[in-house]
């Protein structure tokens, strides 16, 4: 659920109507598969993998990018969870309270993180997330994987694994759940 | 200064003890010359629409010259009192130093000469009203002072307080007391009980005030002396004054407006606009005080005005000193807020205070011959408190904000009209 | 500025009742992971200002309070007031309003007088959360227990806890009071009579007399710090007699069922209401208390200053009819 793009896009406390049915299920599948393998590629199996889902709409996307990890390479890889709340930028000028409790139980210090995302926009959660990160230690390394990248960049923030590039309007929103992925906007 | 010309009151409802009539009033040379139809004179004073009543007199004021002119003088007193209708005000003797002493009493009934109402004063019972020594009763009779009191503390000292009633009866002066078992009281701030208890302010129980009536009603058995209770607020104290005067002991009693008006609640707003000695009690013990009002228990309302400089107000509740302002609201909430005649509220501001204090002779009657002290009362007119538009130097209101019905027109102190259409003369 | 919370935090009820502490205590769970990190700080409060006021010494309560403030990553700044100048009469909103001139964000409040923290909320624009006015309100230690409550029992519902001691002069007890019996607990005060507030009209408690029968039945023994002065006050004869009819001794310990827990706002008085050997034991919850204090008083600023406004749970509308969704 992409709750966290809903509650931040205008009008606040709008309601999200889907127009467009851009991914189904199967698509989002196929991309998790696809990006389990890029995974896996780019670092040579994965020993020391962290994946980290982001509160709250990141979370099932890393669950099914660990469970495709494990079926392919036979090991159970890390999963935690993090919620940026307390490190995003714009406490104060909205809402902001965080929507779960962060769960990364271990140490970071030189493992690879793979910070999992549902939807890219701005890239000022993931700039929260790398702030939030160096909290629990020193990773070797950081990549993103997120299932839509929707484009309008206000940081220099670039994802290592995408489910599916998506032009969009600056008012539209995406919202990831579990039949897919739909493209729309808030109303009032 | 009795004005050089004749004034008539005109058009309005006369009112005092004898009864209500329409008519007009004639004041020449700082007496009343006529009341009857259809007057006229050199300068008429509107009252269409009014009553004319005696002017009102205040029991019961603390005036704070000597000692605290930050917070109100003689001066921005009395005309707080004329504005409110008073012709004349007694002031009350915890000044700084206290009117223990001729010299003190001399001072403050100089500064009242020249004040637009009748400036009498109190005397303390004791020196420095301290509780410990009987202060020069004598000597401050001598100037006139008819009323003795510590008031702001009562006399705690059973056998002090026997001595200062017999003494007081030779000198044929009242002892009034301010009833508070300091003991008791234990560093309360407000009445204890069901706020008190949720505020986590400390409280004093009403049995703090009662004890001393009680005492003082055994006294007056005693020694025969004339006691005065002042600002009674509890059922139980209304209850025994009720029983000392059907006893036909020599008691009378006071009610202030505020806890004619105002319950413990008010305190929940930590405001210590709301904090008064005795202290605001509960809505049983109001009506207990309406009701020793209405049926002749409680002989007057009497002010306690207290003016407070605003900083010392700007405090925590229990930090900041007791006392509201009450000369300029008064009628007003009489009027207003009780369930009586027009009579009976003027019986307890004007006639009845005149008696007690034995001035019935110059202020609280409407008759030919007499002196010209009147209060001319719109009774329609509404208005809304604000304690920054009060003629006091403090502005410490409990009714800042509150609509009321009833206003001063006129007052005419001595055959002067010291307010006219609701404005101060000097 | 958050709807759980008003502009300031002055007592319980300031919380939005049974909801809103809840709703406090789930945001104490993300601090409370937040204190377990290798880095226990996050930047949220970044920028803002926090300011003590403190009337009252209180070391315990005011390190607590400054914890939390630079873990938000707050800052900070201490105005101490002597206990003189509150004698010489200065006016509290002058100082009040000094401290607001420097710009600052929130005003923590402890007084000796109750009511304080209100006056003060009335003239300044910071927000103003009361750190312990005189005996009316402590409300961050009620959260902190009902927090550390939740913490070992699950829920503060359904539970019995009996809050022994002092209760007239403890702005500890008429917090957890308010926040225990909103929160569905069964309250029961023990003291003797003269420990009691003189009303207790609209309290949901139940009051004992007898110790030794309630401590059975409980599943919190809350004590209370019994101070020395009230002895001269003539409200108990001696601190030995206090201890003898309620101190929770070792052998009234042993009353306690196995599951029961101890708790104290502190600072303890060891030996007089609770002996020295029951602070120490397992089920004794001081520390956690403490340890959750920090948590707590995150989440109060975070929610104060930081959380913002309107805070509106998004709607989703699948059935294209927005109408039908809560919007």
């Amino acid at each position: 659920m992409a709750e966290r793009e809903r509650r931040q896009a205008p009008p606040y406390g709008g309601v999200f109507r889907a127009r467009t049915r851009v991914m189904d299920s199967d698509d989002v599948q196929r991309a998790v598969w696809r990006m389990a393998h890029e995974v896996i590629e780019a670092n040579h199996g994965t020993d020391d993998l962290v994946l980290v889902g982001l509160q709250t709409g990141g979370v099932p996307v890393a669950e099914a990018l660990a469970g495709a990890l494990g079926s392919i390479s036979g090991a159970e890889v890390a999963l935690g969870s993090l919620d940026v709340a307390f490190y995003r930028d714009d406490i104060g000028l909205r809402p902001v309270l965080p929507e779960a409790v962060t769960d990364i139980p271990w140490s970071l210090d030189g493992r690879t993180v793979v910070l999992c995302d549902d939807v890219l926009f701005t890239g000022r959660t993931i700039r929260a997330a790398l702030n939030a990160l160096s909290d629990y230690g020193r990773p070797r390394a950081v990549q993103l994987a997120v299932m839509v990248d929707r484009g309008h960049r206000e940081l220099p923030i670039r994802p290592d694994y995408v489910g599916k590039n998506l032009p969009t309007r600056r008012d539209e929103v995406v919202d990831v759940h579990p039949e897919g992925v739909d493209l729309g906007e808030m109303v009032r | 200064m009795p004005d050089p010309h004749s004034i008539v009151v005109k058009g309005g409802r006369v009112v005092d003890a004898s009864g209500e009539r329409e008519a007009d009033v004639v004041v020449v040379d700082g007496r009343i010359a006529a009341v009857g139809a259809d007057l006229s004179a050199d300068r008429t004073l509107d009252a269409a629409g009014c009553f004319v009543a005696p002017g009102l007199v205040d029991l019961h004021s603390h005036l704070r010259e000597p000692g605290k002119e930050e917070a109100e003088t003689v001066e921005t007193g009395a005309r707080g009192a004329a504005l409110g209708g008073y012709t004349a005000i007694l002031a009350m003797p915890n000044t700084t130093p206290a009117i223990d002493c001729e010299a003190v009493v001399r001072q403050v009934l100089d500064l009242g000469r020249a004040a637009p109402c009748d400036v009498l004063t109190s005397g303390a019972i004791t020196v420095g009203r301290a509780g410990e020594q009987l202060a020069p009763m004598a000597e401050m009779a001598a100037l006139g002072v008819r009323v003795f009191t510590d008031d702001g503390a009562g006399v705690q000292d059973n056998l002090l307080m026997r001595r200062a009633m017999e003494y007081a009866v030779g000198l044929g002066v009242i002892l009034a007391q301010h009833c508070e078992d300091d003991a008791l009281c234990g560093g309360g701030h407000m009445h204890e009980g069901e706020w008190s208890a949720r505020l986590g302010i400390p409280g004093q129980p009403a049995e703090a005030e009662e004890l001393m009536v009680m005492r003082d009603i055994a006294l007056a058995r005693l020694t025969g002396c004339r006691i005065h209770f002042q600002h009674l607020s509890t059922a139980r104290s209304v209850a025994m004054v009720r029983d000392a005067l059907a006893a036909g002991l020599p008691v009378t009693a006071e009610a202030t407006p505020h806890h004619l008006t105002l319950t413990d609640a008010a305190c929940a707003s930590y405001d210590p606009v709301f904090k008064v000695n005795p202290p605001l009690r509960t809505p049983a013990d109001v009506e207990a005080v309406r009701a020793g009002l209405a049926d002749g228990t409680i002989a007057t309302i009497a002010t306690d005005h207290a003016p407070h400089a605003p900083e010392t107000k700007e405090l925590p509740f229990d930090l900041a000193p007791p006392g509201m302002l009450g000369l300029e609201t008064a009628l007003a909430l009489a009027l207003t807020e009780l369930d009586l005649s027009v009579q009976q509220v003027l019986a307890a501001l004007s006639w009845n205070p005149a008696r007690i204090l034995g001035i019935d002779d110059v202020h609280g009657a409407v008759a030919e011959g007499r002196p010209a002290n009147l209060c001319v009362i719109d009774p329609e007119h509404t208005w809304t408190v604000s304690g920054a538009a009060m003629a006091s130097r403090s502005t410490n209101t409990p009714y800042e904000g509150r609509e009321v019905r009833g206003k001063v027109r006129h007052t005419v102190l001595h055959g002067e009209p010291v307010v006219v259409a609701g404005e101060a003369q000097r | 500025m958050s709807p759980l919370l008003g502009r300031h935090l002055l007592g319980v009820e300031d919380l939005d009742g049974r909801e809103g502490i809840e709703a406090v205590m789930r945001l104490t769970d993300s601090f409370v992971e937040v204190s377990e990190r290798a880095i226990p700080k996050v930047p949220a409060l970044r920028g803002k200002t926090v300011a003590w006021l403190f009337y009252e010494d209180s070391t315990r309560t005011r390190l607590s309070f400054e914890t939390a403030a630079k873990r938000l990553s707050a800052d900070t700044m201490n105005f101490s007031v002597s206990s003189s100048s509150v004698k010489k009469g200065e006016s509290l909103r002058d100082t009040a309003r000094t401290i607001e001139a420097m710009g600052i964000d929130a005003i923590v409040v402890r007084h000796s007088s109750a009511g304080a923290p209100h006056r003060i909320s009335g003239w300044v624009d910071a927000a103003v959360v009361n750190a312990g006015d005189g005996w009316h309100q402590h409300p961050t230690q009620a959260l902190l227990d009902a927090y550390t409550i939740r913490q070992h029992l699950g829920s503060v519902e359904g539970h019995h806890i009996a809050i022994i001691g002092d209760i007239k002069h403890s702005r500890v007890a008429r917090s957890d009071v308010a926040a225990f019996t909103t929160l569905g607990a069964r309250v029961t005060l023990v003291a003797p009579p003269t420990l009691l507030p003189p009303s207790l009209e609209g309290w949901p408690v139940t009051v004992s007399h007898d110790l030794d029968a309630v401590l059975p039945t409980v599943d919190v023994a809350y004590l209370l710090r019994m101070q020395r002065e009230r002895m001269t006050e003539a409200l108990v004869p001696s601190l030995r007699e206090y201890t003898a009819t309620f101190g929770l001794t070792r052998r009234r310990a042993e009353l306690l069922s196995p599951d029961a827990l101890v708790m104290h706002p502190g600072p303890m008085n060891r030996g007089v209401e609770i002996a020295a050997e029951v602070a120490d034991l397992p089920c004794s919850l001081i520390l956690d208390q403490v340890r959750n204090g920090v948590a707590v008083r995150m989440a109060v600023l975070y929610l104060l200053l930081g959380a913002g406004a309107d805070l509106v749970p998004p709607a989703l509308d699948r059935t294209q009819e927005p109408e039908a969704v809560r919007a």
